[in-house]
C-alpha cells in the first residue's frame, strides 16, 4: 500500500515541484503515473525512495513514513522497492548474473539462497542464457531485463520503473511492458512512469496523470490529460 | 541463527576482497599512500624509540641502590675503614661495604675484558682510590643520600652521575615535544593521503555505491569495503615500518656498542611485541580513521 496524502514538495531554489498530490496504490495494482517534463514524476520516485522527504504532507510506503523515517531506516525501506531506471545502470565489469547476485548479496543474503534464486529470476525475465555475458555485450532491451531480474530478486512488494522504455525500440517496449505486467499478475505492485502515450495506451491500466505538480486526472484507460500535453511530446 | 552467521562470515569475507581489490586497482595511488604513511610512522618511531632508551637509561641511573663513594687518599687504610660507621649512622644507608684500590683496580681490568696485559704495568701505580660501596634502603632518596655521604670527612668524590641523570630529564623533555609535535604533524598528513586514496576509491566506484543504495544496503555495509581499504595502508605501512626499524635498530646498536657504552641501547627483542602492537594499531586507527573522515564526507546516503 502506497499512500500520497497531501503531498507538497518545495525544492531550496523555491521550485514547487509538488503541490498537494493526493493518491494511493493498493496492493497488487499496476499504476501508470504519466506527464510531461517538469510535471514532478522525478520528485514523486525520489520521494517513493526516501531520497526526498516531502516539505508538507505524508508519503507512506507500506508501513514506513518517509516524512518521519530514520536515516538509518531508509535501507529498509528501500528493500521494499525494486527500481527500474531507462539509463539501465548495471555495473559495467560484472556479469548478468554477478550483477543480480550482487543486490541480494548487499541485502545480507547467504550465498546458498542466492544461488537458487538468481538463475529461477533470471529465466523469469527471459535472460538465463546470457548470464555469464557483460551489460555491454547485450542489447538495450536484454540490458533492461537484467535490470528487472535486479530490482525483482530481492523479492520486493513494488517495482518501480522509472522511464523504463525511454531508450528502447517500440517492439522491446512492448516486451518490456508486458513482462512488467506479468510480474504484476504474480502479485507485485508495479508503478511505472512514463510519458510514452503508446504503452500507456495499449495496456488499459491505471492512469495517473500530473502536469505542472498536480494531479490533473486518475483513471484507467489510456493516457488522459489536457490537450496541451499531447502536443509536448519529445 | 545458522544462516546469519554464515551471512556475517561471507559479509567478511565480501570486504576483505573488496578492501584489497580497491588496493590493488589503485596501485599506484595505494604504493604512494603507504610509502608517506610508512616514512611518517618510521621518523615517528624513531623518535619514540630515542625517548624509549633515554628513559631506559633514567631509570637505569636512579634504580641503582648503590653509590661507590671514594676515600680521601690521605686518609691511612685504618682510618677509611673506621669511615664505615659514620657512614652506616647516616639516615637511608643499610650497608657500606669497604673495597681496597687492589680489589677496585682487578675489578676495573675484569670489566675491560681481554687485552687488558698491557694495563699490569699501572698496578704498581695503582690510580685507584680506596672506596665503599653504599648501598641504600630508599632509591627516591638518592640525592639527599649522596649529599650527606659528600659532606663526610675523608669523603673525596662518588660515581653518582646524578648530574647526568639531570641532564638526560631535560634531554627527555625536548625530545618528548618533538616527538609528540611529529607525531600530530605526520599523523595529519598520514590522515591526509589516506583520505585521498579512499577517495579516489569512492570516485572510481560511484556507480555500484549508487546502486548499492538504491537496492537498500544498509550504510555501512556499504562503507566497510573502503574502511577496509584505509585500514590496509596503514597496516601494510606498519608492517613495513617494523621491519625497517628492526633492521636500522639492530644495525645503530651494534655500531654504537663497538664504540663507548656511556649510553647503551635496549636490544630490540626487549621492546619488539610492544613497537608492532603500537605501530599495528597506529596503522589501523590512521586507515579506519582517514577512511571514515572521507567517507562521511563525499558519500552521502
Amino acid at each position: 500500500m502506497i499512500n500520497f496524502q497531501e503531498v507538497c514538495k518545495t525544492y531550496e531554489n523555491g521550485v514547487r515541484a509538488l503541490k498537494n498530490v493526493s493518491f494511493s496504490v493498493a496492493d497488487g495494482e499496476f499504476v501508470f503515473i504519466v506527464g510531461p517534463s517538469g510535471s514532478g514524476k522525478s520528485t514523486l520516485v525520489k520521494l517513493l525512495c526516501a531520497e526526498l522527504t516531502p516539505t508538507s504532507g505524508s508519503v507512506t510506503v507500506g508501513e514506513f513514513d518517509v516524512g518521519s523515517l530514520p536515516r538509518r531506516h531508509v535501507p529498509y525501506l528501500r528493500r521494499e522497492i525494486g527500481v527500474v531506471f531507462q539509463d539501465f545502470r548495471l555495473i559495467a565489469d560484472k556479469t548478468v548474473y554477478e550483477n543480480v547476485a550482487f543486490v541480494m548479496r548487499v541485502v545480507g543474503v547467504p550465498p546458498r539462497t542466492i544461488r537458487k534464486r538468481v538463475p529461477y529470476v533470471l529465466e523469469l525475465v527471459g535472460i538465463d542464457h546470457k548470464a555469464d555475458r557483460y551489460p555491454d555485450e547485450l542489447s538495450g532491451g536484454e540490458q533492461q531485463r537484467v535490470a528487472v531480474a535486479r530490482a525483482l530478486v530481492n523479492n520486493p512488494d513494488v517495482i518501480l520503473a522509472d522511464e523504463p522504455t525511454g531508450n528502447l525500440d517500440p517492439m522491446r517496449s512492448l516486451e518490456l511492458m508486458t513482462l512488467l505486467s506479468e510480474i504484476n499478475a504474480r502479485g507485485t505492485t508495479v508503478i511505472v512512469v512514463t510519458h510514452a502515450h503508446e504503452i500507456v495506451n495499449a495496456f488499459k491500466k491505471r492512469v495517473i496523470t500530473l502536469e505542472d505538480g498536480c494531479v490533473v486526472s486518475d483513471r484507467r484507460g489510456g493516457y488522459f490529460g489536457t490537450g496541451r500535453i499531447k502536443h509536448e511530446r519529445e | 541463527m545458522n544462516g546469519n552467521n554464515y551471512s556475517v562470515f561471507s559479509n567478511m569475507w565480501y570486504f576483505l576482497k573488496e578492501g584489497f581489490r580497491g588496493v590493488f586497482v589503485h596501485g599506484f595511488m595505494s604504493f604512494a599512500a603507504i610509502t608517506v604513511i610508512a616514512a611518517c610512522l618510521l621518523v615517528t618511531t624513531t623518535f619514540l624509540l630515542v625517548a624509549y632508551n633515554i628513559d631506559m637509561q633514567i631509570d637505569d641511573l636512579q634504580s641503582s641502590n648503590e653509590i661507590v663513594v671514594y676515600i680521601d687518599e690521605s686518609l691511612s687504610r685504618e682510618q677509611a675503614q673506621a669511615l664505615r660507621s659514620s657512614i652506616i649512622a647516616l639516615d637511608n644507608v643499610e650497608d657500606a661495604i669497604f673495597v681496597t684500590r687492589e680489589e677496585f683496580f682487578d675489578n676495573f681490568l675484569d670489566g675491560l675484558g681481554e687485552d687488558t696485559y698491557v694495563l699490569e704495568e699501572l698496578r704498581q701505580d695503582n690510580p685507584m682510590r680506596d672506596s665503599f660501596r653504599v648501598i641504600m634502603d630508599d632509591v627516591s632518596l638518592h640525592a639527599e643520600t649522596l649529599k650527606a655521604l659528600t659532606e663526610l670527612q675523608g669523603i673525596a668524590d662518588s660515581n653518582s652521575d646524578v648530574e647526568l641523570s639531570e641532564r638526560l630529564v631535560q634531554l627527555r623533555s625536548v625530545v618528548n615535544t618533538v616527538s609528540l609535535t611529529l607525531l600530530v604533524l605526520l599523523g595529519i598528513v598520514s590522515l591526509f593521503v589516506i583520505s585521498n586514496t579512499v577517495k579516489l576509491a569512492l570516485h572510481a566506484r560511484a556507480e555500484e555505491i549508487g546502486i548499492m543504495k538504491i537496492v537498500g544496503a544498509t550504510n555501512s555495509f556499504i562503507r566497510a569495503p573502503f574502511v577496509v581499504e584505509g585500514i590496509i595502508l596503514g597496516v601494510a605501512a606498519s608492517v613495513f615500518v617494523f621491519a625497517a626499524q628492526w633492521l636500522v635498530y639492530n644495525y645503530l646498536g651494534t655500531q654504537l656498542s663497538g664504540g663507548l657504552p656511556i649510553l647503551t641501547m635496549v636490544p630490540f627483542e626487549v621492546f619488539r611485541y610492544k613497537l608492532a602492537l603500537i605501530l599495528l594499531s597506529a596503522g589501523v586507527l590512521l586507515g579506519m580513521s582517514g577512511s571514515i573522515v572521507t567517507i562521511k564526507r563525499y558519500m552521502k546516503v
